[in-house]
């Protein structure tokens, strides 16, 4: 039985012509190439995506740790990178989840907050439900696994939409691992604080997508694959993560997807 | 209501320990095993217990209004409560402190003389250490509960709420069993055990001049006690012995009668997939004159430890909707590794991180807050809908707040502040909420990458360290648009 959950459930607006792409402080630092794929993909759909220079952080590391001033400093500053009544495009369930759900709390229930909250949607939700996207499988045939992050799972229902995407791959098949709905340890500052603990369950975790004995495991989340290649790395498995925006664009151009570290 | 924690108390110190706990603990594979195990086991029981989600959710909002309702109450539900169980004969009586509660629970048993006590399952009495205090008073006490009666013979405590022994497998029950059980018959078969531990416990309830049980919901109403069990031992130890005492956390009452089937109904689901019970005793009074069966007295000790500082803080208040069913921890990925003794607290798991640091102050207990990946598995199935990542979130603000800052909501405020920490965190501020400071952060990360370091502390015990790019999508996306420009004019040009 799938837990019913309905924090995720909304109404979704038309397709627009533009959107902001909101490329999350991990995308920007160390993974710039998913950000670059979720804009062409989005381009390739005929939207215009704006960029704003300004925007840096969501405020989730600070949030997470118990400093909710500074939280808060820095989730108002990115509120205000926003203004355009449009969407807000996160490619990250964590963070999206933090824009969409935690602000309000962050930063009071008033209108502006409220307003820019609503406009926040993850990257395959947005595609699912915004754009009604039916993506052209043009790759070689292939079998991949999917791990969504617990805030992308909980919060936005990527476990949903990733899945749908994936299932619409004609030569993709998706094979689901043992435990696909556990955590795999990452959390934040608790992979510092409590080393041992999520060294415990990146373990397990990377146990049982190998077990699946796929080439490529997809996430929407860079700090959960961040986490599970990096260990998939440290035990020499071949085995790599890739980034839903940028596995979908490569099956669509018909590229082989190469996973990202 | 004051709230004064308790210096003595013997779990401040083993909460204290929690880190070390940890490291003796995941390096144990028999007991990793177990629990893993035990709880797949019990997870698998509680999906099968529901026939739809909706059935569920509608349940489980019910559960959460009733218990909100319940709370918002409950000075009021505990002065009736007070009232119709004195209508009834059952005498109350008020701890504020866990000494408080052992004291009035000895001094109970001296007066009847008593010198054997009979116990069915009681956390609340673990939170006392109860028979620890009463063995050091000369009366012995018998867990009666075939976990409890397991981990009393181990000399351990319960590592789950509902089942205490669940960190041992039956190979290692029959061992204690053999070492500890005068002519016990090896055998490794479940049934055998639990028969061969039941002759023993069936001797000792003939026989005990106390029974001593917990409470599941105590209700205002009618002035009734309510006890989910199914062992049987519940009932035995209510009904033989002439002395019955019962202890109970003061958020137990509920206030209508009419309000025990929906939350038995996702109790004894959420907790083993069970539809019910096996036994449900319902406790209106001591015997009455003709009755041939039942304790001369029964008393009701109510136990605050904490509570109602919980209680004063509308967000942490939720914390006291729990009704102890363990579904938190039976899916928490942390406990399913560290197993229930890590914790060093009574309570341990998720409800262990939400109510320890309310008995225990935050600074026996700041570890406990942050031992979680915040990954929302409990949240999703506790049945009257705590949310307990948010709660924890709380407990780690309270925990790193200055010591001064006032109100202070919380005993041990403050407790994990680093002042080294609270400065990366200012710093972290002022660099993201200032889109230049932040941009030449980046540029500094990706042209110097060559210097990160591959040891990154605890991270790359087991992974690598992560490379920043050479550039950031930041200038990526600025290259991208300046070449998309210069096209176009050149273009313009040549047109």
């Amino acid at each position: 039985m799938q837990q019913l959950n309905t924090q995720h459930l909304r109404d979704y607006p038309k397709k627009p012509k533009q959107v902001y792409l909101f490329g999350t402080c991990i995308v920007d630092s160390f993974f710039p190439d998913t950000g670059m794929d979720a804009i062409e993909l989005l381009e390739r759909e005929g939207i215009e995506v704006i960029y704003p220079q300004g925007q840096s952080c969501c405020g989730q590391p600070a949030y997470n740790s118990g400093y909710k001033d500074e939280a808060k400093a820095v989730a108002m500053s990115q509120v205000k990178q926003f203004p355009l009544d449009i969407p807000v495009v996160v490619v990250s369930g964590s963070c999206g989840g933090m824009m969409r759900h935690h602000y309000l709390d962050l930063l009071g229930d008033d209108p502006e907050i409220n307003n820019f909250c609503q406009r926040v949607f993850e990257f395959t939700e947005f595609l699912v439900h915004v754009l009604r996207l039916k993506p052209i499988d043009q790759g070689p045939k292939e079998r991949v696994a999917l791990h969504t992050s617990c805030a992308a799972r909980r919060e936005m229902g990527v476990h949903i939409t990733g899945n749908k995407l994936i299932s619409q791959l004609a030569n993709v098949e998706l094979v689901i691992h043992d435990y696909e709905s556990e955590c795999c340890g990452f959390g934040g500052t608790f992979a510092v604080k409590h080393a041992d603990i999520s060294a415990a369950m990146v373990a397990d975790k990377s146990k049982h997508l190998v077990a699946t004995d796929v080439v490529r495991y997809v996430s929407a989340d860079h700090g959960c694959m961040m986490n599970i290649n990096g260990a998939l790395d440290y035990q020499k498995q071949s085995l790599r993560g890739e980034h839903i925006a940028s596995y979908l664009l490569n099956r669509i151009k018909g590229n082989s997807s190469k996973g990202s570290l | 209501m004051k709230h004064i924690i308790e210096e003595e108390s013997k779990y401040a110190a083993s909460a204290k320990a929690f880190r070390a706990n940890v490291t003796r603990d995941l390096g144990n594979e028999e007991l990793r095993s177990n629990f893993r195990g035990a709880m797949d086991y019990l997870m698998d029981k509680r999906k099968g217990a529901f026939s739809s989600e909706e059935e569920l959710e509608v349940l489980r909002e019910q559960c959460k209004l009733i218990k909100q309702r319940c709370l918002a109450k409950l000075p009021h539900l505990l002065e009736q409560l007070e009232g119709n169980l004195e209508k009834n004969g059952i005498k109350v009586h008020w701890a504020e402190t866990i000494t408080e509660a052992n004291e009035i629970i000895a001094q109970l048993i001296a007066q009847k003389k008593g010198k054997s006590v009979v116990k069915g399952k009681s956390m609340v009495s673990e939170e006392t250490a109860l028979n620890d205090y009463l063995e050091e008073r000369n009366v012995e006490c018998l867990e009666s509960d075939m976990g409890e009666y397991i981990v009393q013979l181990a000399k351990e405590h319960p590592s789950h709420i509902i089942m205490p022994a669940i960190h041992q497998n039956k190979k290692q029950v029959a061992k204690l069993f053999a070492d500890n059980i005068e002519g016990f018959e090896y055998s490794t078969d479940v049934d055998t055990l639990i028969q061969q531990g039941r002759e023993v416990l069936r001797n000792k309830f003939c026989q005990a001049d106390v029974g001593i049980s917990g409470v599941n919901f105590a209700v205002a109403e009618t002035g009734t006690l309510c006890l989910v069990e199914n062992e049987g031992n519940g009932r035995m130890c209510t009904t033989i012995p002439d002395l019955h005492i019962a202890i109970t956390g003061i958020e137990k009452v509920i206030e209508h009668l009419a309000d025990v089937p929906p939350l038995l109904s996702l109790l004894t689901r959420s907790a083993t997939g069970q539809a019910i019970s096996t036994y449900f005793n319902m406790i209106n009074s001591p015997r009455k004159p003709g009755e041939k069966d039942g304790p001369q007295e029964v008393h009701l000790v109510l136990l605050d430890n904490g509570r109602s500082q919980a209680f004063a803080d509308e967000e942490l208040r939720q914390t006291l909707q729990c009704i102890r069913c363990g579904a938190c921890m039976n899916h928490c990925p942390v406990y399913t590794r560290i197993g229930g003794h890590a914790y060093g607290t009574v309570y341990p798991g998720p409800i262990g991180k939400m109510i320890s640091p309310h008995m225990l102050g935050l600074e026996a207990t700041t570890n406990l807050p942050t031992a979680s990946t915040l990954c929302g598995a409990c949240g999703e199935v506790c049945p009257v809908k705590i949310p307990i990542p948010k709660i924890l979130l709380r407990l780690r603000q309270e925990s790193v707040k200055p010591k001064s800052q006032q109100p202070e909501v919380m005993k041990g405020q403050g407790a994990g502040r680093n002042n080294v920490e609270a400065l990366i965190w200012k710093v972290w501020a002022q660099v993201h909420k200032s889109p230049k400071f932040y941009a030449l952060s980046m540029w500094g990360l990706t042209r110097f990458r060559f210097l990160m370091p591959k040891k990154l502390g605890g991270w790359t015990s087991v992974r690598t360290a992560p490379k920043p790019a050479a550039a950031t999508l930041h200038e990526r996306i600025n290259a991208k648009q300046k070449k998309a420009k210069q096209e176009k004019q050149s273009q313009h040009g040549r047109g």
